[in-house]
């Protein structure tokens, strides 16, 4: 996954005042050598993603025999590689088989435990029960265990449940194993989607909860009818989240999936390793991958930032 | 399985999961002794609490236990704490262990330092979203996406061939001769770390850019009138203004790159000395079938992040306790 | 059997997930193992069903097979099976995995195995084996090998002395690709010694093309084509039986003998003026994909690339892989004529997990030369053969599977499995690869195997 989960605890920043501050240090630094290091940075942070996106449209014999740059001085397009990667073309890799099967694990892979977690945040902040406070804090602590550890028996559980469940894993496996990869990432994302979402639950005011308890209102109708909606931005946040770290997961998907539903990262990477000189391939491929989202990550930026800092930066 | 089958299937897994839902709220809703108060707890946290206990504490239990054992497929003997002294003593674990200590002090900090020096630079700046976007792209950029990007940087024809990648293109303009940046280590190991830093620099420069906005500007607007200087202010206000970010910063990256393995499995198959944890568990256990060192190296994984998340615990209980 | 090492390398990139793992048809699904004989086989009184009669008919049962072939192979694999479906009633259900070996394992400790698995291994083999829940060959199955495969095939479907794996496809690795048309342009001939070799090579980097191109990259799998050429050194320099003691463990791994025909290979591999045709220096050999490694032959920028059989599959659509076309290959010349022709090379096993008439009847069918003729059939793009001896050249379409099958054939020949095979997978797939890595890229001889010797598991 490329997202950075923030796993610390609310850290304040100040008061948080209406005018940003940092006028001082920055005008200090705003010259004529700041300006550049920060274009600097900005480019060498640009090109290599810049570079992909050219390679990925220049032909075949182009792209194999000299760097995405000649371009400039030689330009030539075409839409050949990402008809091949899509269509599987001469080689019969067909991406959009992937590019499938990467939609419908993320669905349900980021549905289901948001809500989840909502509920159990729900929970944590607003309901009283005895060993609250204890609980939560393995919650938030369990979110360290590296997923690694985990792969191994959960692979066994899936392939042989204890007291005859119906395995997820193998042949009879309902949906060709979709199951076990939506469970997964479920489990997976639970500790930290209760931790933030509790963390923004804890934001909303207490009278608001006390006035509607007052007004004989129970806790399934407060979370139905007032946290959900004063929460819908957070869902969103973490969302967006869940979503980025499903569709670029690639352990999970090698551990779990079966060939037939196999994500695009896992098809990228056996690309990588079988057909390494089919550069035009690689451009075109992983750009199908990045493009998506690329687009949500953009069109929800800013609803990406409030999670994170919700999540690290409690101001 | 078709196409229409796999989204059928979505389909249905999403309304039994909600139809479950609708069920817990349902029946419980009624409910407003106290007693029922606990019901309700239970039925709120119960599917979480179960899926997390049956997925993630019973595994790392196993896993613990595995750890114990050899490297048979089938019945392994046990072997006690040797796959820990294993890791310790042989030659090209610890080249495993000294990588993974690369990866660990370099991605955090530089990445840290870009982030916020950036942040420091396009503050305020006309074009600052533009500029906050550039940085901030790579994160929605999958590791195995990366490492095909930096595929196209690093790549390597020997001699007078024409060049594929960028660096080796550069080089030879620059008349120098041309280097393989993935082979020679441990040099190799940094050039991956670049792809790292290159992700995670984003994230440290959204947390800390708008951690910076939060410094009262009665704070350096005194400064300023002190007659203080740009990196004066840096040093004595800024950074210790936003001390609390740059560690949330430096401890969530430093987790994020104890697990990363997609990269090294991408760019190097882990060969050249690039290995690190994180795919030495995955080659151990599913390429040289060997689960009992494989379990192991999990657990050290797991005990290397312990200290950073009972700081992090510590942090969280001193905010609830205020 | 082709691109067993590619697939080792995806199952290497892609290996767990066990879904998929599964077949339909358990042993207990059918309702217990009663060898009794029923009825007559449908294709009584047929001439090729004759060895299939005694197992009655079988009409309505089902052989689960679970192999890591996959598409396009898997198509020519089951076309083959007509014969039996037809004979006997009984039908085949396929499943190919590229996650076999490891799902395999994860089965058979669940109690879940297939019937059938068609093990590309011995090392696995002899794993699975030690799970007790694979079944003895059945006589007739051990009769058809006798008559069709040599000793030495035998031997690597036995564990412990019992017999439970007949061969099923194989592949020839001691083979040098080479381009017929450069070698009749420049007047050169194909080599009958090792020394022959070195001196053809002498002659190409003379006249400006390096001899030699080489590619050992292959994600995980990254140094596997170095082995096998340490493989094929250490059986043509000391011969098969020191071949087998050094497998087995039962002299060091790097015993001198063995530190001696690396050596040789680094004459070539570690040699500046052989290496690395098309690609650079000695170094690239080692960030070079094994599927690109021969390739410069058709540039004309390298004359010589020694790479198994399997290696057909890599050249583009359209090279004429033939005796006298762009691209063909010859056997890896020996350096010992008391060492016979040894030949290096892989293949299939078919382990069964049941012992129900119509495994039997399927294992039995798969070891006949009627299947292997009825595979070759099947299969009339190339790219497939085996070393049984039933097997019809006249049905092979490719020169090169020809050229395999009369390599098998050659009473000369002695046949080796590729050793890293059936190494313990902490050394077989783990540093045996890794030090051949890093001896391309510098370290010496007696640290890489000093290394590999090391890490040899101790029981």
């Amino acid at each position: 996954m490329s997202t950075s989960t923030p796993t610390a605890a609310q850290v304040p920043v100040g008061t948080a005042p209406a005018v940003p501050a940092s006028t001082a240090a920055k005008k200090g630094l705003t010259n004529r050598w700041a300006s550049a290091v920060a274009l600097i940075v900005a480019v060498v942070w640009t090109i290599p993603t810049f570079g992909l996106l050219i390679s990925s449209f220049r032909p075949e014999a182009d792209v194999k025999s000299n760097g995405w740059w000649n371009f400039f001085t030689d330009p030539s397009l075409t839409l050949q590689n990402y008809r091949d990667v899509l269509s599987g073309g001469s080689t019969g890799e067909s991406l959009t088989t992937n590019l499938i099967n990467t939609i419908v694990i993320t669905v349900p892979a980021v549905l289901i435990p948001i809500s989840l977690a909502t509920l159990a945040a729900y929970a944590f902040a607003w309901i009283d029960f005895k060993g609250r406070d204890t609980l939560f804090v393995a919650v938030f602590a369990l979110q360290i265990v590296p997923i690694q550890v985990t792969l191994v028996p959960l692979l066994q559980l899936y392939v042989d449940p204890p007291f005859n469940l119906m395995p997820l894993a193998g042949r009879d496996a309902p949906a060709g194993g979709l199951y076990e990869l939506w469970l997964s990432h479920t489990i997976f994302a639970l500790p930290l989607a209760i931790f933030l979402l509790h963390n923004f639950m804890r934001e909303i005011p207490g009278e608001l909860i006390e006035s509607a308890r007052v007004d004989g209102a129970g806790h399934v109708a407060i979370f139905t009818r007032i946290m959900l909606p004063l929460m819908m931005p957070a869902i969103a946040a973490f969302g967006i989240f869940q979503f980025l770290w499903v569709w670029n997961d690639l352990l999970v998907a090698l551990v779990f999936s079966s060939p037939q539903v196999s994500p695009m990262t896992v098809k990228l990477v056996s690309l990588v390793g079988q057909r390494g000189e089919d550069w035009q391939l690689l451009a075109s491929g992983a750009f199908v991958s990045l493009a998506i989202p690329l687009i949500v990550f953009l069109a929800l930026q800013r609803y990406f930032v409030r999670g994170l800092l919700a999540g690290s930066v409690k101001g | 399985m078709t196409t229409s089958d796999k989204f059928v299937h979505m389909a249905i897994a999403v309304l039994l999961f909600y139809g479950v839902m609708a069920g817990i709220l349902l029946l419980t809703q009624r409910l407003r002794s106290r007693r029922g108060e606990r019901v309700q707890a239970a039925a709120f946290l119960g599917p979480s609490l179960l899926l997390i206990g049956v997925g993630l504490l019973y595994p790392a239990g196993v896993t613990i236990y595995q750890s114990l054992f050899g490297a048979a497929t089938f019945d392994p003997p046990f072997v006690g704490l040797d796959n820990y002294a294993d890791l310790f003593t042989n030659s090209q674990q610890l080249t495993v262990l000294r990588n993974t200590l690369l990866w660990v002090l370099l991605t955090p900090t530089i990445s840290t330092v870009i982030g916020l020096v950036y942040a420091v630079l396009v503050d305020r700046a006309a074009f600052e979203k533009f500029a906050k976007a550039l940085l901030f792209l790579p994160m929605a950029i999958s590791m195995v996406g990366a490492s095909i990007i930096w595929k196209f940087v690093y790549d390597y024809k020997s001699g007078d061939s024409t060049q594929i990648g960028l660096l080796n293109q550069i080089l030879t303009w620059l008349g120098i001769d041309t280097y393989n940046f993935l082979l020679e280590p441990p040099w190799n190991t940094l050039f991956l770390i670049v792809i790292l830093i290159w992700v995670q620099a984003g994230f440290a420069m959204t947390i800390l850019s708008a951690s910076i906005k939060g410094i009262p500007e009665e704070m350096t607007e005194a400064a300023r009138l002190d007659g203080v200087g740009a990196w004066q202010m840096f040093r004595h206000i800024t950074v210790p203004s936003i001390r609390p970010s740059l560690i949330v910063v430096l401890t969530t990256i430093t987790i994020a790159t104890l697990k990363v393995f997609d990269i090294v499995q991408t760019a190097t198959g882990g060969n050249f000395d690039t290995s690190v944890l994180a795919y030495e568990f995955y080659r151990q256990n599913f390429v040289a079938g060997n689960q009992g060192l494989s379990a192991t190296i999990a657990v050290v994984i797991f005990i290397l992040v312990i200290p950073i998340v009972v700081y992090n615990i510590r942090q969280m209980r001193k905010l609830e306790a205020r | 059997m082709k691109n067993q090492r590619t697939r080792k390398g995806l199952a290497a990139v892609a290996v767990v997930a066990v879904s998929s793992l599964g077949l339909a048809a358990c042993a207990s699904d059918d309702g217990g193992s009663s060898n009794e004989v029923s009825g007559d086989a449908p294709g009584k009184g047929k001439p090729e069903c004759a060895q299939l009669e005694q197992f009655g008919d079988l009409t309505g049962k089902t052989v689960s097979v679970y192999t890591s072939i996959l598409p396009p192979e898997q198509e020519a694999h089951e076309n083959s099976y007509k014969v039996f479906t037809e004979c006997t009633g009984a039908e085949v259900d396929y499943e190919g995995s590229d996650q076999f070996e490891t799902q395999l394992v994860v089965r058979v400790k669940a109690g879940n195995a297939p019937d059938i698995a068609y093990i590309p291994q011995p090392g696995l083999l002899k794993t699975v084996v030690s799970s007790g829940s694979v079944v003895e060959a059945p006589q007739p199955v051990s009769d058809n090998v006798d008559e069709f495969f040599g000793e030495d095939w035998k031997s690597y479907g036995t564990v412990d002395g019992k017999f439970y794996a007949a061969p099923l496809g194989a592949s020839v690795k001691s083979f040098v690709w080479y381009s017929p048309k450069m070698f009749a342009d420049n007047g050169w001939e194909v080599p009958q010694t090792w020394d022959d070799m070195l001196a053809l090579s002498d002659d190409m980097a003379a006249a400006g093309t390096k001899p030699w191109c080489a590619g050992i990259e292959s994600g995980e799998a990254t140094g596997w084509v170095a082995t096998d050429w340490l493989e094929d050194a250490v059986l043509r320099d000391a011969g098969a039986d020191v071949y087998d003691q050094w497998v087995n463990h039962e002299i060091a791994f790097d015993d001198p003998a063995v530190a001696e025909a690396l050596d040789r290979v680094g004459g070539i591999l570690k040699n500046d003026k052989y290496v690395n045709g098309g690609f650079g220096d000695v170094k690239s050999i080692a960030t070079t994909a094994f599927q690109d490694g021969g390739l410069p032959i058709l540039k004309g920028e390298c004359g010589l690339h020694r790479q198994a059989s399997f290696y057909a599959a890599q050249w583009p659509e359209g090279t004429d892989v033939s005796e006298d076309g762009d691209v063909f290959a010859f056997y890896l010349p020996t350096t010992n004529e008391d060492n016979g022709k040894p030949v290096l090379g892989g293949g299939e096993f078919v382990a069964a997990f049941d012992d129900r008439p119509e495994v039997q009847a399927f294992q039995t069918y798969l070891s006949s030369d009627i299947w292997a003729n009825e595979k070759a059939k099947a299969t009339p793009g190339g790219g497939w053969v085996s070393a049984n001896t039933g097997l019809d050249l006249n049905n092979l379409t490719s020169p090169i599977d020809k050229l395999s099958a009369e390599t098998f054939q050659d009473p000369e020949a002695v046949f080796r499995f590729d050793g890293s095979d059936q190494m313990p997978s902490a050394v077989g797939a783990g540093s045996f690869w890794k030090e051949m890595t890093a001896w391309i890229t510098g370290e010496s001889t007696s640290d890489a195997l000093g290394n590999i010797e090391e890490s040899w598991p101790a029981s």
